[in-house]
């Protein structure tokens, strides 16, 4: 589980996180969602340390990462997963070297240990034979599933994933996001998830935490986020004139 | 007249609080670049694999720059002393001594400033906005060290080498065009070439590229790793690392040469 207490982060004088408080819990899958620019990305950094919070802590299964020097954070951080938006894969090297990659900088696995841990991980995300070639010559949710197989390699206990759904069609989207749910309850992650997209966070999202202007404005289930009454959401979540008509039919047939 | 200078006053201020907050940086990156590798085994790897790419890979142009250099030397010397005073070894004795002294270490360094300084920029630059040092951060490993650090070595190995096959062939070609051209026989040249050498001065000039090489890598790789902004960004960490490399390269030379040879 992850807690976040009490965050405030601002850049010359300008606040972006404003005392944001949320729980992740293990197991689930946690979203962060808001519009661009709601600080929801500054989060997400802040929670894995590549941005220092103003004030506030983060708390992974009871250890404050906040207060952690270099060392301390370096042990976290190998129980840390992440899948970036653009992917983040190391250009010189093949699908099968990223993924062996952190197993090569701290495990203490023999090489043909690694081999077969990178197999497992490029079977868990339906990459099997794709080894040798390098991340230009793989397609957009390729390059995604390699990265979620980097991300898995160690084992991790959080998984982090921003955006994991972008600039991809809506089928490998939910390929995406079956992966991110399979994995997170097979290995009983704690996972946490930045998105736009309202497919994911309604197919699959557990708990989630819209960010609006800094502030975390609105937390519950999926369901509850359909019948939420709250303004800001409502105009986040049922943007289009499509999705009314959806919020329109659903608050209907809850009525009756 | 009051405001020009208060405005002055306010620029310089800026601008030594952005030059002490650059050193300020530069210095604490420089302190995780020499922290503990996380695996000996991946980082020699990564070294062998830079001095391929920034040693051998510029072995092409520091060969042609330096026969050309060294060929213009011999005839700019011959065309500056066609006096029966001067004895013609003079010629080989000059060419000997401005390869040696700054024409290998000097030139070759700035030539090197701008082929490998600009490829490490980018090359970290790009890693750094598509995320990737992000990623090698998260997964623990310490960036800075892991990038820059093999780099380093590489270029503090390498680089004394290509200065000494530098001097080598700008000599060889000042011999030969001398020869060939009839300004001076390879016997005159010769003699000008033995003629008072001092072993100190090739120390002298491999203690020089030592200085430049570790400029050249640590600037490069400070403004790559600080690159912000997309592609322009990463252009713009290119060319400061470019001419930053190049200014220090100057002060340094001068520096050095008063400390070292005088």
């Amino acid at each position: 589980m992850i807690e976040v207490k009490n965050i405030y982060k601002s850049f010359d004088g300008n606040q972006v996180l404003s005392n944001i408080s949320a729980i992740f819990e293990r197991g689930k899958i946690n979203f962060i969602i808001g519009r661009s620019g709601s600080g929801k990305s500054v989060l997400t950094k802040c929670v894995v340390g590549l941005m220092e919070v103003n004030e506030g802590s983060v708390i992974f299964d009871g250890r404050d990462f906040t207060t952690m020097n270099r060392k301390q954070r370096k042990i976290v951080r190998q129980d840390m997963g992440m899948l970036f938006q653009g992917g983040a894969l190391f250009d010189y090297l093949t699908v099968e070297e990223n993924v062996m990659f952190p197993l090569r900088m701290f495990s203490k696995m023999s090489k043909s240990e690694m081999k077969d841990r990178v197999q497992w991980c490029l079977k868990r995300v339906d990459l099997e034979g794709k080894n040798h070639l390098y991340p230009s010559e793989i397609s957009g949710g390729m390059q995604k599933r390699t990265g979620i197989a980097r991300a898995i390699a160690m084992n991790p206990k959080y998984l982090f994933c921003d955006e994991p759904n972008s600039g991809l069609d809506p089928q490998t989207a939910i390929m995406i996001d079956n992966l991110i749910r399979e994995i997170t309850y097979e290995s009983n992650m704690t996972t946490v998830v930045v998105s736009h997209d309202m497919n994911s966070v309604i197919e699959i999202g557990d708990n989630i935490n819209f960010i609006f202007e800094g502030k975390l404005w609105w937390h519950g289930s999926r369901r509850e986020i359909l019948y939420s009454d709250n303004k800001e959401i409502g105009e986040f979540v049922f943007a289009s004139e499509f999705m009314k008509e959806i919020r329109e039919n659903l608050r209907r047939e809850g009525a009756n | 007249m009051r405001t020009g200078t208060c405005r002055s006053a306010i620029f310089a201020a800026l601008l030594m609080v952005t030059l002490f907050r650059s050193a300020g940086r530069y210095v604490l990156l420089l302190a995780d670049v020499f922290g503990k590798p996380e695996r000996f085994a991946v980082y020699r790897r990564l070294t062998v694999a830079e001095v391929d790419k920034i040693g051998l890979q510029s072995l092409g142009i520091v060969a042609l720059l330096s026969l050309f250099m060294g060929a213009v030397v011999t005839l700019q010397t011959a065309a500056q002393i066609d006096s029966g005073w001067i004895p013609k070894w003079t010629i080989g004795f000059t060419t000997r001594q401005t390869m040696i002294l700054e024409f290998s270490p000097t030139i070759i360094s700035l030539i090197l400033a701008g082929k490998v300084g600009g490829n490490i920029a980018s090359e970290i630059g790009t890693m750094r906005v598509q995320e990737q040092i992000d990623a090698l951060e998260i997964m623990g490993v310490n960036s800075a060290g892991y990038l820059i650090l093999p780099k380093i070595v590489a270029a503090l190995f390498i680089f004394p080498f290509l200065v000494v096959i530098s001097m080598f062939l700008g000599i060889s070609a000042g011999a030969f065009v001398g020869e060939t051209t009839g300004v001076i026989s390879f016997a005159d040249f010769q003699y000008g070439l033995q003629y008072y050498f001092d072993p100190y001065q090739i120390t002298y000039a491999l203690e020089k590229t030592c200085a430049f090489a570790f400029i050249i890598t640590t600037i490069s790789g400070y403004n790559g790793y600080f690159a912000r902004g997309g592609a322009l960004g990463v252009g713009r960490a290119s060319t400061q690392s470019v001419v930053y490399s190049i200014i220090l390269i100057m002060i340094t030379n001068y520096v050095l040469t008063q400390l070292l040879l005088l």
